[in-house]
């Protein structure tokens, strides 16, 4: 494990804590706004549930209630943005950006609004709402955009610092937030730089490249597969726009062989942006865990994850396949 | 109006039906309602001009050359590669756009954002919406009426160019809008009926509109689509089309529109004597 970076020491213990993400976007939420008067928040009837009510208890005056408009939420924020306000706007990440994709296109990314979109309960982790509720197109859908920044954040302290990081640059970006809790893995000072990604462990047999809640489930089928003498390296890729293609290359240089790991559609997701990567530049075997042109279903969060193969046994078992298909291509 | 035909020709492609019917709109704003000035595009305590139908950019182009933000000679360049004028206006391109559109219907939420956050800052500018009539078709202009009535943004003025033509026929065929009228003022709007082509009712309405308190004001601007032009006048076929590409039978040949229609502008259809070229 990384030490410069400080990660929780507690990471490997059972009793690990857990907090969602979104809850680490509330308090970077209120902490930018007591930074920043130009930062307002704009919600589509879903303030407490993207923990934006942190904001609007604290500065009820900067704080906007759309209702259930998911376009206007974010043309409106256009608006404010164009008078020099810093608008972040919430909802779940299947309406926002999944219903206003246009409008954030035009009204923002062409017309080079300062901008944040933040969709929370992205994934199949959002369990029983099924599959309408449970995004899985977002990453693909923002990262594919000019001007856009797509951020997925591991944890709930990453997705704090996240937030004041995007509060204090000018431009649009969207932040995928998940709504069940997940393991604490970095600490408050573990760095967090748009556009770099981290090395949380090293290791030289195979890179796995994983963004969001995933990077857990990646560093424990490490820990896994050193007891049988396979060394991971595990690459936490909050920012999957612009993506470090410099550290992502460089670990694909010395493992020679990597794996993706995120909670969405590999097709046009981080497994879409890193194929694309070593395609182009340096082809090495990969495999791309995540949602194969699927959609998910109902059922607890935990029973989802495992039964769409989003879990550590899983990734060990296509570390053991891609280890095979490096050795082959030797 | 001779300049977005002219524009337009030169383009060869572009709308002609919505330009021509908002140019006495458009005049009334740049050249006596806005607080703007042409030299400084963005002079902070400007009004502001958001253009939800941006497909009837060329009329705001000519007004704003003439208003002397850019050269007309630019104009010619509308639609060509590297020019500022672009199809569909990009405000990072041209300076003294607020926003950029072309895909309908979001330019009143814009406009709303806009308006909002003025009032947050206590600033006493002005924005303005112009929208078409056949965007209202949209969900988020519908939207946008709930949010800007909500929140009494009485700080905006939305005008609609009610032509009754959309692409594929009239309004009231393809998607029927009315009662206009009743839905903006159930909506909580301060509603206006004008003739969009009488310069003195245009400007009243705008005046009467900043005098109400307590809602957004709409006015509901009643104009003809491709004023000015006989063959163009009332007819959805022109909407998306300049003079010179498409046959019609009962208009002039094609090698003859464009002529046809600067004359018809300059001769105001023939009344005036002496046509000078």
């Amino acid at each position: 494990m990384s030490k410069k970076l400080n990660l929780n020491p507690k990471l490997y213990d059972k009793d690990v804590e857990q907090e969602p993400t979104r809850a680490g976007f509330g308090r970077g939420l209120l902490a930018a706004g007591k930074r920043d008067n130009r930062v307002v928040a704009l919600c589509a009837d879903l303030t407490v549930s993207t923990k934006m009510d942190l904001f609007a208890k604290e500065f009820p005056e900067r704080f906007v209630e759309i209702g259930v408009a998911e376009q206007n939420l974010v043309t409106v924020a256009s608006g404010m943005a164009h008078m020099g306000k810093v608008p972040f706007v919430s909802s779940y990440a299947a309406f926002s950006p999944g219903r206003n994709w246009e409008q954030i296109r035009t009204t923002i990314c062409l017309n080079e609004a300062n901008v944040k979109i933040v969709g929370s309960h992205a994934g199949v982790s959002v369990g029983p709402d099924g599959a309408t509720h449970q995004m899985l197109e977002d990453i693909a859908l923002m990262r594919v955009l000019p001007n856009m920044r797509v951020v997925v954040p591991c944890d709930a302290i990453e997705a704090e610092k996240a937030t004041q990081t995007l509060a204090a640059i000018d431009g649009a970006a969207y932040l995928r937030l998940a709504r069940e809790k997940t393991p604490i893995i970095t600490t408050t000072a573990t760095p967090f730089e748009l556009g770099k990604a981290q090395i949380f462990r090293d290791g030289k047999d195979l890179t796995i490249v994983a963004c969001g809640p995933m990077v857990y489930q990646a560093l424990i089928a490490a820990d896994q597969l050193a007891k049988v003498k396979i060394d991971v390296e595990v690459i936490n890729c909050p920012v999957v726009k612009p993506l470090d293609w410099v550290a992502i290359l460089a670990s694909a240089k010395r493992t020679g062989a990597v794996m993706t790991v995120e909670e969405g559609q590999i097709n046009g997701g981080l497994g879409g942006a890193v194929a694309e990567l070593l395609g182009e530049h340096y082809p090495v075997p990969l495999i791309r865990v995540g949602m194969a042109d699927r959609f998910g279903e109902s059922g607890a969060p935990d029973e989802l994850l495992e039964h769409f193969g989003l879990t550590a046994p899983h990734i060990v078992k296509h570390a053991h396949e891609l280890v095979k298909r490096k050795g082959g291509n030797d | 109006r001779q300049d977005i035909i002219k524009m337009l020709v030169e383009a060869g492609s572009g709308h002609s039906a919505g330009p021509l019917g908002m140019a006495d709109v458009f005049t009334a704003l740049y050249f006596d309602i806005l607080h703007h000035r042409p030299k400084q595009p963005d002079w902070p305590e400007r009004d502001l001009v958001v253009l939800s139908n941006g497909h009837i950019t060329p009329v705001r182009y000519a007004v704003m050359a003439r208003a002397g933000y850019f050269p007309v000679s630019e104009l010619m360049t509308l639609r060509k590669l590297g020019s500022r004028l672009q199809g569909h206006p990009e405000r990072t391109k041209l300076p003294g756009l607020e926003t950029t559109s072309g895909p309908l219907g979001s330019g009143l939420s814009q406009a709303c954002g806009m308006a909002l956050a003025l009032r947050m800052d206590d600033q006493k500018r002005w924005v303005y919406c112009l929208m078409g009539d056949g965007e209202l078709d949209e969900g988020n202009i519908w939207e946008a009426a709930m949010f800007g009535g909500k929140n009494k943004l009485n700080n905006l003025t939305a005008i609609i160019d009610r032509n009754n033509i959309q692409i594929d026929g009239p309004t009231e065929q393809v998607m029927p809008l009315e009662d206009l009228r009743a839905k903006w003022e159930a909506f909580g709007w301060h509603v206006q009926e004008i003739d969009g082509h009488n310069m003195q009712e245009i400007i009243d309405a705008c005046y009467l509109a900043k005098a109400i308190e307590n809602k957004p004001s709409l006015i509901i601007a009643h104009t003809i689509p491709g004023k000015g032009v006989g063959y163009m006048e009332y007819d959805y076929r022109w909407h998306g089309n300049p003079p010179g590409t498409q046959e019609i039978a009962g208009d002039p040949a094609k090698a003859d529109q464009a002529r046809v229609a600067l004359h018809d502008l300059r001769t105001l259809g023939g009344r005036i004597e002496g046509e000078h070229e």
